[in-house]
């Protein structure tokens, strides 16, 4: 009984609090790295891709509820997603038009991209605000909670609780679901073979006769939809505010670096890397200890940093993969 | 009174001489930021005083006040310096409605409003760093202390019959003073803080807060932190993982938004913030109702108050020189005179033009104490029934 407990404590406050956030963060993370892959630049504006597409998404999801249009348990804003990811890429589509293009012919260095890109954040930050406004809102309808912890402790006899919202089980399933389209994606199909020659060797992508527009674009529509995906997910289990995705630039770069900027595979690991590492090193242990070995009477609560230290845990990690292996840990391009 | 009528004439002949002149009024808040969705209700009533001010026509000869809004972010204290730097040498401002957050209005006050003597009233920067602060006489606040604050949340907490909280702060100078005071006076009075930790705003998650407060327990959490930010992530996951069925809210928490966005599921919960009741309060909110935005919102009638007492004092001592007229704020402020409600600017003016005096009371009821802030009045609200309702003021 007691392990249960210990169980159930540490998968209702680590487990899955940390597993749908690091869905979340992976999502974001791919779209970073696809991008610094591809098309050779940090893009700094991504947080706010995420952003406005989730505003999109919030503004049809509105426009759906107005006609009536629900779908049963789930949040409607899925329905909306498609929407929202077409206004999305021609958003991007657009940016990389009138920005990044100008960019790219000249052969800019890099660094000149992740400066313009930070441009294209600033303006995207006020877009935003000014589409939907700064205030928190929330558009998660639909069944709230899978198990809540009433229910649960009745259910078990359990002296602890668990609570899995729909929004962090949904998180799961549709981050998984789209990573496996990705890599369907690059890995079998002709466009995600162009894609990752391009990002291989550009001269010789172009020999062989692959439209290096045309890759950018597919790039961007890609980015598009992993970042409102992303967005979306995590307004719907957290809430919308704008500001917030600002903020959550950083993490998902954190996520990128270490899984190894430009490897998908490395974005999804690092993404759960930071995630769990954030809640676990900053977790007071004292309730599962107390289960496990009741025995054992330790002072504090056992934890081993304050929880104001979570992000230093993320950045020490960073520090530690950069130092021993700087390409991350799935072999990206240095940074 | 003699000296009074002197001075009063002595600064109308200086200022006839001056003739009509237009005063810039700077209005510096966190339009942008974590406390965002507060601002433009404050800013609006700045602007409503301004323009009460304005349409009286018998404000120092004459003049007109023109409002200019400069962004201090509420958390970067760099920007807001820039901001109030931009207001003072760029604008010329003459005083300034502002900053918001305690942290930024220190900084700002200390860099620039002091080395260029220019005053600086906020309608919301509550910690209690800034009573003793060295400010010239040229800061003040329509907001009370959080010292007061914190006393006052207590009593409230004991009074339900919780004597164990869990308490968790954002992680500046407004929200580490207001725990800190009231883990100070909960302490003293007979209760257990399990925990008294800060969190940071626009985090992305906030899981690894809610387990560690969870794991340290209590009857009750105390959300020190802000509806727009972190309180609300915070809250969110609390509630979410049922670590916590009961929860304590300040002044940066109580707000529509709560009831809005948590509805039923913070049944129980209560909290206190710096609000006044009476005349003053009721007829403010209709007069923002009547200029089509919400006066109920947080410190919105504070920010009326910092303006009008801006100009109040100006026209008390017949100029708009900041080293003149910062004299007169106390003095406007606080008794003896005329009480003088929102609305009633118009009349402060004549009074004073006569020679008279007021007694600022405002849409928050303001009196002053030194070092010239609001002694404050708290009103404490609860939350039944998806709604959020007033309990009473102490």
């Amino acid at each position: 009984m007691d392990i249960l407990n210990a169980l159930v404590v540490f998968l209702n406050f680590v487990f899955i609090p940390a597993a749908a956030y690091g869905a979340q963060l992976a999502l974001g993370a791919l779209g970073v790295t696809l991008i610094y892959g591809i098309l050779r630049f940090s893009n700094f504006a991504h947080g706010d891709t995420m952003a406005f597409g989730t505003a999109l998404v919030i503004l049809v999801t509105w426009g759906l509820q107005a006609l009536g249009v629900g779908f049963g348990p789930l949040p409607t804003a899925l329905i909306a997603l498609p929407f929202g990811i077409a206004l999305t890429s021609l958003m991007v589509l657009g940016t990389d038009r009138v920005v990044y293009r100008f960019y790219r012919r000249k052969k800019a260095a890099p660094i000149i991209l992740v400066m313009a890109s930070v441009g294209v954040m600033f303006v995207m930050n006020g877009l935003t605000r000014l589409v939907i406004g700064v205030d928190e809102i929330r558009f998660d309808d639909g069944e709230r909670f899978i198990v809540t912890v009433r229910d649960f402790k009745a259910m078990t006899g359990l002296d602890e609780g668990l609570a899995l919202r729909s929004t962090q089980a949904l998180t799961l399933v549709v981050a998984f679901a789209v990573m496996i389209a990705l890599f369907w994606f690059l890995n079998r199909t002709k466009s995600g073979k162009a894609m990752r020659a391009y990002s291989d060797n550009e001269d010789l992508a172009l020999l062989s006769g692959i439209d290096p527009e045309r890759v950018v674009r597919q790039v961007w529509i890609i980015a598009a939809a992993l970042a409102t995906i992303a967005g979306t997910l995590y307004g719907l289990d957290k809430s919308f505010k704008a500001f917030n995705y600002f903020q959550i630039l950083l993490p998902i770069f954190a996520a990128a670096i270490v899984g190894g900027l430009g490897s998908p595979l490395g974005a999804i690991a690092g993404g759960f890397l930071v995630a769990f590492s954030e809640v676990a090193v900053t977790y007071p242990w004292l309730k599962v200890v107390g289960y496990v070995a009741p025995w054992y009477e330790p002072g504090g609560l056992m934890q081993l940093l304050g929880t104001e230290y979570k992000f230093a845990v993320s950045f020490v990690i960073l520090i530690v993969v950069l130092l021993f292996r700087p390409t991350g840990l799935f072999r990206g391009k240095s940074v | 009174m003699k000296k009074l009528l002197l001075a009063t004439a002595a600064g109308a002949l200086l200022a006839g001489a001056a003739g009509a002149e237009e005063i810039k009024l700077g209005i510096s808040l966190g339009f942008t930021g974590p406390l965002e969705s507060m601002s433009p209700a404050m800013a609006q009533g700045a602007e409503m005083a301004i323009k009460e001010i304005n349409d009286s026509g018998a404000f120092l000869d004459g003049s007109t006040v023109t409002a200019v809004q400069g962004d201090s972010t509420c958390i970067d204290a760099a920007a807001a310096t820039a901001t109030v730097e931009r207001l003072i040498t760029a604008e010329g401002v003459k005083g300034i409605v502002g900053g918001m957050c305690s942290g930024e209005t220190i900084a700002s006050l200390e860099n620039v409003a002091k080395a260029n003597g220019i005053v600086m009233i906020s309608p919301s920067a509550t910690s209690p760093a800034l009573t003793d602060i060295e400010d010239d006489g040229l800061f003040f606040r329509t907001a009370p202390s959080d010292a007061r604050q914190g006393e006052v949340m207590a009593d409230i907490v004991l009074e339900k019959g919780i004597e164990t909280v869990a308490v968790t702060y954002t992680n500046n100078d407004y929200g580490k003073g207001l725990a800190d005071a009231f883990e100070a006076a909960f302490t003293q009075k007979g209760g257990t803080v399990t925990v008294n930790s800060a969190h940071d705003d626009g985090k992305a998650d906030y899981s690894a807060e809610v387990a560690a407060l969870a794991a340290a327990g209590g009857d009750a959490l105390a959300v020190v932190g802000y509806v727009d930010q972190g309180g609300s992530g915070i809250l969110r996951g609390a509630l979410d993982s049922g670590a916590f069925e009961t929860f304590v809210f300040p002044d940066g928490m109580v707000g529509q938004a709560l009831a809005e966005n948590f509805g039923d599921e913070i049944e129980g919960s209560f909290g206190q913030n710096p609000a006044a009741e009476g005349e003053g309060r009721e007829t403010y909110l209709s007069m923002a109702e009547e200029a089509g935005y919400d006066g109920s919102g947080a410190f919105s009638a504070e920010a009326y108050d910092a303006a009008a007492l801006i100009m109040l004092a100006m026209a008390k001592a017949g100029s708009s020189d900041p080293a003149e007229y910062k004299g007169a704020v106390m003095d406007v402020a606080n008794e003896p005179g005329e009480k003088i409600l929102p609305g009633e600017l118009g009349k402060a003016l004549e009074i004073i033009n006569g020679g008279g005096d007021v007694d600022y009371v405002g849409a928050a009821a303001v009196e002053f104490v030194e070092p010239g802030e609001s002694a404050g009045t708290f009103r404490e609200v609860s939350f039944e029934g998806g709604e959020m309702k007033v309990i009473g003021y102490r």
